[in-house]
């Protein structure tokens, strides 16, 4: 029982922290917490809000298992922004020039997708297990060339000459090339369809849990992170290990954003949502990198930001307020997490101490 | 024949110290210049595009001026980094500073305390850093991610609160005047104590000589039409060295990043110098902001830092976590944003010089046998060459992106020269 609040108060704390900071926020723009919270509470209860929570909440779920997989060995993929950016890129450019039978379309999209995602990520692992280069390093500047470098000099080559928008924006993905909707599944009628790429990134969670807690590489990652001089005397190749592991996360990561993609805009334009990338670092830290949990945290901040947009239409405050939310979940919680771990540590020495003095 | 260090024990303690600096093993960085304007004049002359501004004063000036920001962020890398904490939150700082800078210019109408507000922000940014990574132990690229998450974040809701009422938006606020300038006296006419003095640079420059007036516009755009922050800007790149390699405060604060136990084994408070460096970090990074919102765009804009912070990240590693090589990249990198900004011909000109460049450092290479880099930089060479002769324009794109491909290229084939702070990155827990 006790075992059990260790695991959960720390993310709970986290969590009431970061709206007392946000209600102080809200007080000192001159908005009240109360009414404030009361609007977002409505709002986000309803359905239409619901169906949207679920929709943004797939890819950064989708995107804190990339950063996961990484984190179970140590490693920190910064670069699931820049994957999943030209990852989807590339695939709605595929996905616009071919032509095929419904479900096979999509499964190229989706293919091509994660592969570029592992691509890009690859390059990091490579670039570490060869010449030492840090893959924080390595991803940051993969990300500037991805999305400052190739998208947007490639977006401008074949942006779409044929479009009426102002937009900048590639060809469309033939309907054949659409991720079906979920509708039915709400009774329909809903301003906002429920995107049907959900239940990749359900598929994508349970693959994940059974990956790291019931394979030989899971168990090589989790190896490495907890010790890697002891992963390698045990026979893990530490080196292949960096690889795989990143090759793994940057095919979760081609995949982010697809459910955008795939159920809504079906194509790429400057519109596409940025930052998915950063976000998944929060949840999967929210989610102790669990499947399960980082479920919860993606829940958690994809209502977040849907539901703080009435905060604007009611004139409460700017939803940036979001933003600021979030860094502070990030930094409360991974000093709740630690907080716990400190306490944890003095009661198993109390309670080795107190087993230790029952023995003399 | 005595040798030169024993003659100088004789001189006074301070003139050593000089006389130590001019016999300092420079040589190698002044021939690197000379060989920088040199490629540079050669370029300028024999492009197959034709540019002109390479070289010219006023090109310089602007280099010299945009390079600021991203220096500001790379000698704030370098102070956190010395100290131990890796800082990749430095963009954030950028953009806090973009921001406070602006609000404190126009909420007192002068940007001198505008720029205090955006040091202070930086500041405020980097205590919460040190808060989160020394006192609560928390990951250093974690809490650098935070910042990097939260930093947009307030400053478009801040912007949302308070600009509109000053007749900016969510995304900009209105225009801000600068602090003003100058002309360094004699070098480029400034007046002193009321006497015209001459304008020697300019008068080199403009007799249009070979080599010889190009070096004198680069050095002439150092010193003319400054302004004063720019020269703050400046002086910073001395004073840091001076304060981490000749003041018992920096040798503290490097011997956290070195090795933190050794220090605190021999009484040094690893958590204050931990905290000190994170501080200087963000004030660093905060001016840098602000410099880029008062004086360098005259506003504050969504998306103004644009990966400057990164950059700034890179020079410091090019750097070789020293304040002249990244002061060094800085130029580099400000010259390369000036000369895309300017004349949408130099960047395919650039390449030019890229060529000879590589195909130099190959020479070299084969000179001293390394047969493989040789023919690995003679490759890349020619692929640079090959692509100059048949593309007439460079992608806008490409001058952007070049400090992040120089950054993983020097990482991947000169990590030799390289040492960062060995226990950089490393949390560490007083026992």
């Amino acid at each position: 029982m006790k075992q059990r609040l260790l695991v959960l108060a720390p993310p709970i704390a986290a969590i009431v922290f970061a709206l007392v900071v946000s209600a102080v926020v809200l007080a000192v723009s001159g908005a009240d917490p109360f009414t404030a919270f009361g609007n977002v509470y409505e709002y986000g209860t309803r359905l239409n809000t619901l169906v949207e929570t679920i929709n943004w909440s797939t890819p950064l779920y989708l995107s804190a298992i990339a950063v996961a997989i990484g984190f179970r060995m140590n490693l920190f993929n910064i670069g699931v922004e820049g994957q999943y950016i030209l990852a989807a890129f590339i695939a709605a450019q595929v996905g616009s020039q071919i032509n095929l039978p419904p479900v096979l379309h999509v499964l190229t999209i989706i293919v091509v997708a994660m592969l570029v995602g592992a691509v890009w990520a690859g390059l990091s692992g490579y670039m570490k297990v060869t010449r030492g280069v840090h893959e924080v390093i390595s991803t940051i500047m993969l990300n500037a060339i991805a999305v400052g470098g190739l998208v947007s000099y490639l977006l401008g080559i074949w942006d779409a000459p044929d479009d009426t928008s102002l937009d900048t924006a590639l060809k469309a993905i033939p309907e054949s090339g659409w991720f079906p909707d979920l509708n039915p599944l709400v009774g329909g009628g809903t301003r906002s369809d429920l995107w049907g790429f959900v239940l990749v990134a359900i598929v994508v969670g349970v693959a994940y849990h059974f990956l790291i807690n019931r394979t030989r590489l899971g168990f090589d990652l989790r190896a490495t992170g907890y010790n890697p001089s002891a992963a390698e005397v045990s026979g893990v190749d530490p080196k292949r290990t960096v690889v795989m592991a990143m090759v793994l996360s940057g095919l979760v990561a081609g995949l982010v954003g697809l459910p955008e993609l795939l159920g809504n805009t079906h194509t790429y334009s400057l519109r596409f949502t940025q930052g998915l990338g950063f976000g998944g670092i929060a949840v999967a830290l929210i989610g102790r990198n669990h499947a399960a949990g980082i479920a919860v945290g993606a829940l958690l901040f994809g209502w977040l930001s849907r539901a703080s947009g009435i905060l604007e239409v009611r004139g409460d405050a700017p939803r940036e307020i979001v933003a600021i939310i979030q860094g502070v979940i990030i930094l409360s919680v991974v000093v709740a997490y630690s907080i716990a771990e400190k306490y944890k540590r003095v009661e198993d020495a109390k309670a080795a101490a107190a087993a230790l003095g029952d023995v003399e | 024949m005595t040798h030169p260090a024993a003659s100088n024990d004789r001189l006074p303690s301070l003139t050593r110290s000089w006389v130590r600096v001019l016999r300092a093993p420079k040589v190698n960085l002044v021939l690197l210049g000379l060989g920088g304007v040199l490629l540079l004049a050669f370029t300028e002359q024999f492009a197959r595009i034709p540019t002109t501004d390479l070289a010219s004063s006023g090109t310089w000036k602007i280099a010299v001026a945009w390079s600021i920001p991203i220096l500001m962020a790379g000698l704030g890398g370098m102070f956190s980094e010395r100290s131990g904490v890796v800082n990749i939150g430095l963009e954030g700082f950028l953009v806090l500073g973009t921001w406070f800078g602006a609000w404190g210019t126009i909420l007192t109408g002068n940007p001198w305390i505008g720029m205090l507000f955006a040091v202070l922000a930086g500041l405020l940014g980097g205590l919460l850093m040190a808060l989160a990574t020394v006192t609560f132990s928390v990951d250093h690229i974690i809490a650098g991610t935070a910042i990097l998450v939260m930093s947009p974040g307030i400053a478009r809701y801040l912007s949302d609160l308070i600009f509109p009422a000053y007749g900016g938006s969510i995304t900009q606020s209105p225009t801000l005047t600068g602090v003003s300038t100058f002309d360094w006296p004699i070098l480029a006419g400034g007046d002193l104590f009321g006497w015209n003095s001459p304008d020697l640079l300019g008068w080199l420059e403009r007799l249009n000589w070979f080599l010889v007036s190009h070096a004198a516009g680069i050095a002439r755009g150092l010193v003319f039409q400054m302004s004063w922050l720019t020269l703050i800007g400046i002086a910073v790149i001395p004073a840091s060295a001076w304060v981490l390699w000749k003041t018992s405060f920096g040798l503290r604060l490097r011997s956290c990043g070195e090795d933190p136990d050794a220090a605190d084994s021999l009484g040094v408070n690893v958590y204050k110098y931990k905290y000190y460096g994170v501080v200087i970090s963000g004030a660093l990074a905060g001016f840098g902001g602000g410099f880029l919102s008062i004086q360098l765009s005259g506003l504050y804009k969504e998306a103004q830092t644009g990966g400057k912070g990164f950059i700034g990240l890179a020079t410091m590693i090019f750097g070789n976590w020293r304040p002249g090589g990244t002061a060094a990249g800085a130029l580099v990198f400000g010259f390369a944003e000036t000369l895309r900004l300017r004349d949408p011909n130099a960047p395919h000109a650039l390449l030019l010089l890229v060529t000879i460049a590589v195909g130099l450092f190959a020479l070299r290479a084969a000179y001293r046998r390394r047969w493989q880099s040789a023919a690995g930089m003679a490759a890349t060479g020619a692929l640079i060459g090959w692509y100059y002769l048949t593309a007439d324009r460079v992608p806008n794109q490409l001058p952007q992106v070049t400090p992040y491909i120089a950054v993983l290229v020097v990482l991947l084939f000169a990590t030799r020269r390289l040492r960062m702070p060995a226990a950089d990155g490393r949390i560490w827990i007083k026992e």
